[in-house]
C-alpha cells in the first residue's frame, strides 16, 4: 500500500494516519484532537475557497489547513 | 460551619454545555472577571443546595491540558494550585472519545472528580446505547446523565457532589502508557520526590509525564526546585517529540478500549450538521450565505439599536440642560451638564449597538456558525497573516469598535488576537459616517457617496496593510494553525445569548465606562479653563491646543478649528460634528454648518477630504482605548494603538493633501 498525505484525499475518501510529521505546537494539538497514528478519517468537505479542509475523525468534526494535512501521512482504506 | 461550603470547578471540552450547565446551576449568582494576568474569563457562581454553600468556577473549555493556549493553562493551574474539592467534567454524551481524552489527563492531576454526561438526549435519540455503572467502575468516578439545557439531571448531580465531598468512595484511575515510558516516568519521578517542596505541590506522577513530553510550562515550574539540574539533564538524553506521540498515542488506545464497552454507538452517515453544512459551507453558496447573513445581522442591530441609541442621547440632552440650568455657580452647572452627564451619555450611547451586537454574536457561536465563518474565511485571512477567526471581529468594527475588540476573545493565539484588536480601530465605525456625510454632502455634490465608500475601502486598505506591517515587524510569527473543531449545529439557547449579552455589556460600562468618563472630565477642564471663557472657545485650553497643533497639521490643509474638533472627536468620533457647529458659532444646525464650511475660504474641498481622511485613521476614541486597554492589560499597548493611529492619520492625510495640491485641486 502507498502513503499518501491527507490533503490529497477526496470528499468521502476514508484513510488510516500513519505518521504525522507536522512540527512545533500545532502537532501537539494535532494529537490531543485524535490526529494520531492508528485514527481513521474521512475528508468530508473542503472550505469554499479551497483550505482548510474538514475531516471527520474520532466521531466528531476537525478543520485543519492544507499546510498541516499534507504533513500527515496516511493509507487509503478501501 | 466550614464543611458546609463546597469549592467545585467544572471542566470540560469546548461545545458541550459546560456554560448551559454553570448557568442552570447558578441561576443569576454569577461573577464575571479576568483569571488573574490573563484575559481569560473567570466565572464563579454560587448556589445554596441542602445547606451546603457550593462554590463553583466555570474553567476555561479545553481540549487537553497541555500548555498549548492560555485557557488550558488557566484550567490546570487552577486545579494543581486552588485544589478545588471537586472536579466536574461535562463529557458530552454523543462524543464520548474525544471527551474521554480530556478525563485522562484529568485523572493525573489526582482530584476527586464526578462526569456529567451531558447532551444524553441527543445520544439516546440517535440510538446509541450508554452503559453508565460499567462507565462508572471503569473511570472510578460517579457518572451523573445530565440534559443542562432542560434542567435534566442536575440535582442528582449536587446530590453526589455533596455525597463526594463526604465519603470518598472513588479513588480515581489512571492510565497506563506501557512499560518503555512507564519506565522514564519513574525515572523522572525519582528525581523530583527528592525535593520536599515540589512533593507538597504537585501531583508528581502528572509532572513527570508533563516533563517527558516536553511541557515548557511545567518545565518553568520546577526551575527554581534543587532538582532542576538532574531533570535537565535526564531530559537532555530524550527525544520528547517522540514521547510526546508515543503518550497522545496511549492515551487514545486506553480510550479504544474503554470506549465499547461503555457505549455502542450507531453509526448514523449523514447526520442533520451534515445536510445543514451542505449548503452552508457550499463550494459556491458558502461565501454568499455568509456575506448575506452578516448583512442582515447589521441591519438588525441598526434597526433595534437606533430608536434606544436616540432614546438615550435626547434623555441626556434633556438632563444635561435640565440639571445645569439655575444652578450655581456656572462652572459646576458647566462641570455636571458637559462635563460628567455629557460623558455618562458619551458611554451610554454605544450600550445599545453592543448589547444587540453581544446578541448576534452570541446566537452565531451558540448555532455553531461562527465555527464556519472562520472556515470559509481562513484562506483569505491567512493571506494577509491572520486568522479564520480574527474576520468576525473586523466585520463587527463596522457598527462599534468597541464590542468588536471585545470580540477578539475568541482568538486562542496572543499574537493573533494583539494583531486583530490593533487593526480593528481602521475599520470606520458607525460614528465616523456623520463626518463624511457632512464633509462629503459639503463639497462633493453628486460624488459624495462615492467618496464615502472610498473611505470605508481605505479603512480596510489599511487595517490589511497594517495587519502585514506587524506581522514582519513588531508582532512576528506566522498565524496560528487551523486546528478547529466544526461542532454539529444547535438551536442557540435564548438565555444563553442573553446571559452573554448582559455579561459583555455590563463589563463595557463598568470599565470601560470609567476611562471614558475620566477622559471626558479631562477634555471637559481643557474646553472650560482658563476661568471665565466660554465654554470650548479659542481662549480655552482646547483652543490653545488647537492652536498649538495647527503648525502640525498645516500641512494637511487643518485650520485650528478642525484641530479644536479633532480633539473633541476622542470622546466620540460624531462629536467632531458637534463642535464644528459649536466653533462656527452655528450650533446644530447642519444647513448652516454647511454653508459656513462652504464659505470659508480656508477649507477647500482637498482639506475635507484630507480631514476626513484623518477622521477615519487618527487614534481610536476613548471608549476604544478603554477596551484595548482593558483587553491588552497593558498600557505600552494602548499607547502604541494611539501613537500608530495619529502617525498612519498623519501621512495619509499629508499624501492626500499635498499629493492633491501639485495634482492642481
Amino acid at each position: 500500500m502507498t502513503e499518501i498525505t491527507l490533503d490529497t484525499l477526496k470528499p468521502g475518501d476514508l484513510a488510516r494516519i500513519t505518521k504525522v510529521r507536522v512540527k512545533g505546537p500545532a502537532r501537539r494539538k494535532l494529537f490531543d484532537m485524535g490526529m494520531v497514528a492508528g485514527s481513521e478519517v474521512e475528508l468530508v468537505r473542503k472550505a469554499p475557497l479551497g483550505d482548510p479542509i474538514e475531516f471527520q475523525i474520532k466521531g466528531y468534526h476537525l478543520s485543519i489547513r492544507k499546510e498541516e494535512a499534507s504533513q500527515i501521512f496516511v493509507q487509503m482504506i478501501e | 460551619m466550614e464543611n458546609r461550603k463546597i469549592r467545585v470547578a467544572l471542566a470540560g471540552n469546548p461545545n458541550v454545555g459546560k456554560t448551559t450547565l454553570f448557568n442552570t446551576i447558578t441561576g443569576s449568582r454569577q461573577h464575571v472577571g479576568n483569571w488573574p494576568g490573563v484575559t481569560v474569563e473567570k466565572k464563579t457562581g454560587v448556589r445554596t443546595y441542602r445547606g451546603y454553600e457550593i462554590e463553583i468556577t466555570d474553567l476555561p473549555g479545553t481540549y487537553s491540558l497541555t500548555a498549548y493556549s492560555m485557557d488550558e493553562i488557566v484550567a490546570r493551574d487552577y486545579i494543581i494550585e486552588e485544589k478545588p474539592d471537586i472536579v466536574i467534567q461535562i463529557v458530552d454524551a454523543s462524543n464520548l472519545e474525544r471527551n474521554l481524552y480530556l478525563t485522562t489527563q484529568l485523572m493525573e492531576l489526582e482530584t476527586e472528580m464526578i462526569i456529567a454526561l451531558n447532551m444524553c438526549d441527543l445520544a439516546l435519540e440517535r440510538g446509541d446505547k450508554l452503559y453508565i455503572n460499567k462507565m462508572q467502575e471503569i473511570l472510578a468516578a460517579p457518572v451523573v446523565q445530565t440534559v443542562a439545557s432542560k434542567g435534566i439531571g442536575i440535582n442528582e448531580l449536587l446530590d453526589r457532589v455533596i455525597e463526594q465531598k463526604h465519603d470518598e468512595k472513588y479513588h480515581g484511575r489512571e492510565i497506563g502508557y506501557g512499560d518503555l515510558i512507564e519506565s522514564k516516568v519513574l525515572e523522572i519521578e525519582k528525581v523530583l520526590l527528592t525535593d520536599p517542596e515540589l512533593i507538597k505541590k504537585y501531583p508528581m506522577r502528572w509532572m513527570s509525564i508533563r516533563l517527558l513530553e516536553g511541557d515548557s510550562n511545567v518545565r518553568a515550574k520546577i526551575e527554581k526546585s534543587a532538582a532542576a539540574e538532574a531533570i535537565n539533564e535526564l531530559l537532555a538524553s530524550i527525544d520528547q517529540e517522540e514521547y510526546e506521540a508515543e503518550i497522545a498515542d496511549k492515551r487514545y488506545v486506553a480510550i479504544n478500549a474503554i470506549f465499547p464497552q461503555i457505549c455502542t454507538r450507531c453509526n448514523v452517515r449523514l447526520t442533520k450538521s451534515d445536510m445543514i453544512d451542505r449548503v452552508l459551507t457550499n463550494k459556491y453558496l458558502g461565501i454568499p450565505i455568509f456575506l448575506a447573513l452578516m448583512w442582515g445581522a447589521f441591519e438588525l442591530t441598526f434597526a433595534f439599536a437606533t430608536p434606544f441609541t436616540d432614546m438615550i442621547e435626547r434623555a441626556f440632552v434633556w438632563l444635561a440642560v435640565n440639571v445645569s440650568s439655575g444652578l450655581e455657580p456656572e462652572w459646576l452647572a458647566s462641570l455636571l451638564g458637559d462635563g460628567i452627564i455629557g460623558g455618562v451619555g458619551a458611554v451610554l450611547t454605544f450600550v445599545p449597538n453592543i448589547f444587540i451586537l453581544f446578541f448576534l454574536l452570541s446566537l452565531l457561536e451558540g448555532s455553531g456558525y461562527l465555527a464556519r465563518a472562520a472556515f470559509i474565511m481562513d484562506r483569505l485571512m491567512y493571506k494577509i497573516g491572520m486568522h479564520g477567526k480574527s474576520f468576525i471581529p473586523l466585520l463587527m468594527g463596522f457598527g462599534c469598535n468597541v464590542p468588536a475588540i471585545m470580540a477578539t476573545r475568541s482568538i486562542e493565539d496572543e499574537k493573533d488576537r494583539l494583531i486583530t484588536l490593533l487593526v480593528v480601530p481602521f475599520v470606520s465605525c458607525g460614528a465616523r459616517l456623520p463626518i463624511y456625510i457632512l464633509l462629503a454632502g459639503a463639497f462633493f455634490g453628486r460624488q459624495a457617496g462615492t467618496v464615502v465608500f472610498f473611505m470605508y475601502i481605505l479603512g480596510i486598505v489599511i487595517a490589511v496593510i497594517s495587519a502585514k506591517l506587524l506581522r514582519t515587524t513588531i508582532v512576528k510569527g506566522r498565524p496560528a494553525p487551523f486546528i478547529m473543531e466544526m461542532p454539529p449545529y444547535r438551536v442557540p439557547t435564548l438565555r444563553a445569548s442573553v446571559v452573554h449579552m448582559w455579561d459583555n455589556g455590563a463589563m463595557y460600562i463598568k470599565k470601560a465606562g470609567t476611562v471614558i468618563l475620566l477622559g471626558v472630565v479631562i477634555i471637559w477642564s481643557l474646553a472650560s479653563f482658563p476661568w471665565g471663557i466660554e465654554y470650548g472657545s479659542e481662549e480655552s485650553y482646547v483652543g490653545m491646543l488647537g492652536h498649538l497643533f495647527a503648525p502640525l497639521l498645516e500641512p494637511l490643509g487643518f485650520d485650528w478649528r478642525m484641530t479644536v474638533a479633532l480633539v473633541f472627536g476622542l470622546v466620540a468620533k460624531e462629536i467632531v460634528v458637534a463642535s464644528m457647529g459649536v466653533l462656527y458659532g452655528v450650533g446644530d444646525n447642519p444647513e448652516a454648518l454647511t454653508a459656513s464650511l462652504v464659505a470659508d475660504p480656508s477649507v477647500t474641498a482637498l482639506s475635507a477630504l484630507s480631514l476626513m481622511v484623518f477622521s477615519l485613521l487618527y487614534m481610536p476614541c476613548v471608549a476604544t482605548l478603554g477596551v484595548i486597554k482593558k483587553e491588552t492589560g497593558s498600557w505600552k499597548w494602548t499607547a502604541f494603538a494611539l501613537a500608530y493611529g495619529v502617525a498612519v492619520a498623519w501621512m495619509m492625510a499629508f499624501l492626500v493633501y499635498q499629493g492633491g495640491r501639485l495634482l492642481g485641486y
